[in-house]
């Protein structure tokens, strides 16, 4: 029997497939069966109803896209009443992505979408923190330890910290969300970039910077996932540039427990539907029964020529 | 799983699939005239089930000119299940239009679709004028052959830049359509005309709707004259995208709405609006 299941600090999933927050919606159900994922990750919320950024909120660049769609958000209420409801229909477990820009109103938040029916929270820790100046909490371990901490206190459901890639100290940043008593990492959000269109020179993003995601970012999240993996004991989640299941495999090598799939879902709206046939696939022919004997298998002790170039050297 | 998986195709008990991603075959792809091309798809009969002012987003192909990225979308321009075609008018832009360019005849190209809400027609409106410019005559094509066939009367107004540049006007006729074109060359396209133009079909045939797309100056001229004849409308509308389905909430627009402002997405709530909810921005 082939399980492509895995838990994810106490949150079993049928299998490691799913999407990244913000790039997935009811709307995706006009086009399949959403229990076919392992999760429903939802696009973050706020407490408040917001209106986001201002248009043009997205542009490509080459072979990836950049995004300032901010957080338009119906806020919580809207979220209960509709969201949560929508996605009890399905077996997959629904994991609501929350933020906010005081650790306080975060874990205000955190405490409100603790209801019946929400299976996970995923702390969105990569937007601006207003107490701090102004800086992502996931840029620096102590903020990220100070909300996480209240977030911990606020929820007994699974709490996933969503890292930024926009941070020098990413395996700090893990252990203190670690340490904080975060149940599982996701690695990563987007990495901030711009784009000028040299005829007009106006920039591209009506917020003048925006998100890199896409393919272009994959090396990139993978080289923090891996880094995350080797630091701390929780599950990493791999996030950042999957489209294909040679991307699911080399992030699963690497050491994440389960990835999620953002822009390619724009490109190709069935592309999670297809990654999980495709890695059950991959197990049978290569006669792998679980998950567990790809996770982490990187090979990093034999990475260099070394022993052949001695060899020559000698 | 794997029957799960085979499944996706079928869909969750509770919901119906209405938006598919497959491939499509080019039957054929040409210039219409110095702007404009017309291509045409043999398509799956399941994503024919469309009402005009739909679109569908596509996957434009990748070459060693042009890397387009995101899908684009286009509207339908013509559907026939029983044919199983599916065509698409569109203008040379850049990067995706200029990539659809190459496709050959038995060229695949797969699209999504077909997305978002399309025009409608409430059962007291007989007259309809439609008013299109340019390439939004893609859109409003599919909605006056639909309306002839419900044996309603209509009459539309196309403006282009030139003669040249005028389409469909020969099959709105076929159609039973009745044409008036105006263009920047001859001087008759101009907003004074274009209103007196209106007018004078509002006095001399009566009007029960405007249809009408894309341009903000149509769009404004419009909604005055909806307001101060009581006629109502719809307009399609057009805003930068990426999912094309209603995940991403690039695409969102302004609209007055129940007495307020609110935000709502072209690709999901729209491309077709309620003439007086739009804003013209
Ligand atoms: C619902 C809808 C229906 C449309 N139907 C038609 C049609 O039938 N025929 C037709 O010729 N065009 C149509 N358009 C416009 C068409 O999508 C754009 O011209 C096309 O995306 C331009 O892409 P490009 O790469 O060639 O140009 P670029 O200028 O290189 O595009 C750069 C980016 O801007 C976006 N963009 C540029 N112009 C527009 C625009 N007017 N609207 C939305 N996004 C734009 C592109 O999608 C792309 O992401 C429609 C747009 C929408 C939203
Ligand atoms: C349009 C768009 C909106 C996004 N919105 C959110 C969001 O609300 N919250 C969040 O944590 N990440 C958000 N992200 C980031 C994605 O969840 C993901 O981390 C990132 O896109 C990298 O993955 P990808 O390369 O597979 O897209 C968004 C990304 C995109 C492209
Ligand atoms: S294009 Fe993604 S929400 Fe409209």
């Amino acid at each position: 029997m082939l399980d492509l299941s895995v838990n994810l600090g106490g949150l079993q999933l049928a299998n490691p497939i799913m999407p990244a927050s913000g790039t997935f919606s009811e709307d995706l159900a006009d086009v399949f069966d959403l229990d076919v994922i392992g999760a429903h990750v939802t696009k973050t919320i706020t407490r408040e109803k917001r209106s986001g950024n201002p248009t043009p909120r997205v542009c490509e660049v080459k072979g990836a896209m950049l995004n300032a769609i901010g957080i338009p958000s119906k806020g919580i209420e809207h979220f209960l009443t509709h969201t949560v409801p929508f996605f009890n229909r399905y077996q997959a477990p629904l994991v609501a992505s929350i933020s906010a820009p005081s650790a306080d109103e975060f874990a205000r938040l955190c405490e409100e979408v603790s209801v019946e029916g929400v299976a996970a929270i995923e702390v969105n820790i990569s937007c601006p923190n207003i107490e701090e100046d102004g800086k992502a909490f996931a840029m620096r371990p102590h903020t990220t330890s100070n909300v996480l901490n209240k977030l911990r206190q606020a929820t007994d459901k699974p709490l996933w910290a969503k890292l930024s890639p926009n941070t020098g100290e990413v395996t700090e940043v893990a252990l203190a969300a670690q340490e904080a008593g975060a149940d599982a990492l996701v690695v990563a959000n987007t990495l901030l970039a711009m784009a000028i269109d040299i005829r007009s020179r106006k920039p591209k993003l009506g917020n003048l910077m925006g998100g890199l995601s896409g393919p272009a970012l994959k090396p990139i999240t993978l080289r923090m996932a891996y880094q995350c993996a080797k630091a701390v004991s929780i599950p990493v989640i791999g996030c950042g540039g999957i489209a294909t299941l040679d991307d699911v495999l080399e992030y699963l090598i690497a050491g994440a427990s389960a990835v999620q799939v953002g822009t390619a879902t724009f490109i190709s709206p069935m592309t999670m539907v297809h990654l999980v046939g495709e890695l059950q696939e991959y197990m049978r022919t290569n006669n792998i029964t679980s998950l567990s004997e790809i996770i982490g298998s990187v090979r990093d002790d034999e990475a260099s020529d070394k022993p052949v170039m001695q060899e020559i050297g000698q | 799983m794997q029957k799960k998986t085979l499944q996706a195709a079928l869909g969750h008990p509770e919901t119906a699939l209405t938006a598919f991603e497959v491939p499509t075959t080019v039957l054929s792809n040409k210039p219409v005239n110095a702007e404009y091309h017309l291509l045409v798809v043999s398509a799956p009969e399941e994503i024919l089930a469309c009402t005009p002012g739909q679109f569908f987003n596509l996957l434009c192909p990748v070459s060693d000119a042009h890397s387009p990225y995101l899908r684009r979308p286009m509207s339908i321009y013509g559907f026939d299940r029983h044919k199983r075609r599916l065509s698409f008018l569109y203008k040379v832009a850049g990067e995706g239009t200029g990539a659809l360019t190459a496709l050959k005849r038995g060229a695949i190209l797969p699209v999504l679709g077909p997305l978002g809400h399309g025009y409608s027609i409430k059962d007291d409106w007989q007259k309809l004028l439609i008013v299109a410019r340019g390439v939004g005559l893609a859109t409003l094509a599919p909605l006056a052959q639909y309306a002839r066939q419900q044996g309603r009367q209509v009459t539309a107004i196309c403006s282009a830049r030139s003669q040249a540049a005028l389409l469909s006007t020969d099959y709105f006729r076929q159609l039973g359509v009745n044409v008036i074109a105006l263009t920047d060359e001859d001087g008759t396209s101009d907003t004074q005309n274009l209103r007196s133009i209106i007018e004078k079909q509002i006095a001399e045939n009566g009007v029960d709707a405007f249809y009408t797309c894309g341009s903000n100056r149509l769009l404004a001229m419009l909604q005055e004259l909806s307001r101060h004849y009581g006629i109502e409308g719809q307009v399609a509308l057009e805003q930068q995208m990426a999912c094309g389905l209603g995940m991403c909430q690039c695409c969102v627009r302004p609209f007055n709405r129940d007495g307020e402002q609110v935000q709502l997405r072209v690709c999901r709530e729209g491309p077709v609006f309620d003439l007086m909810e739009a804003i013209p921005c």
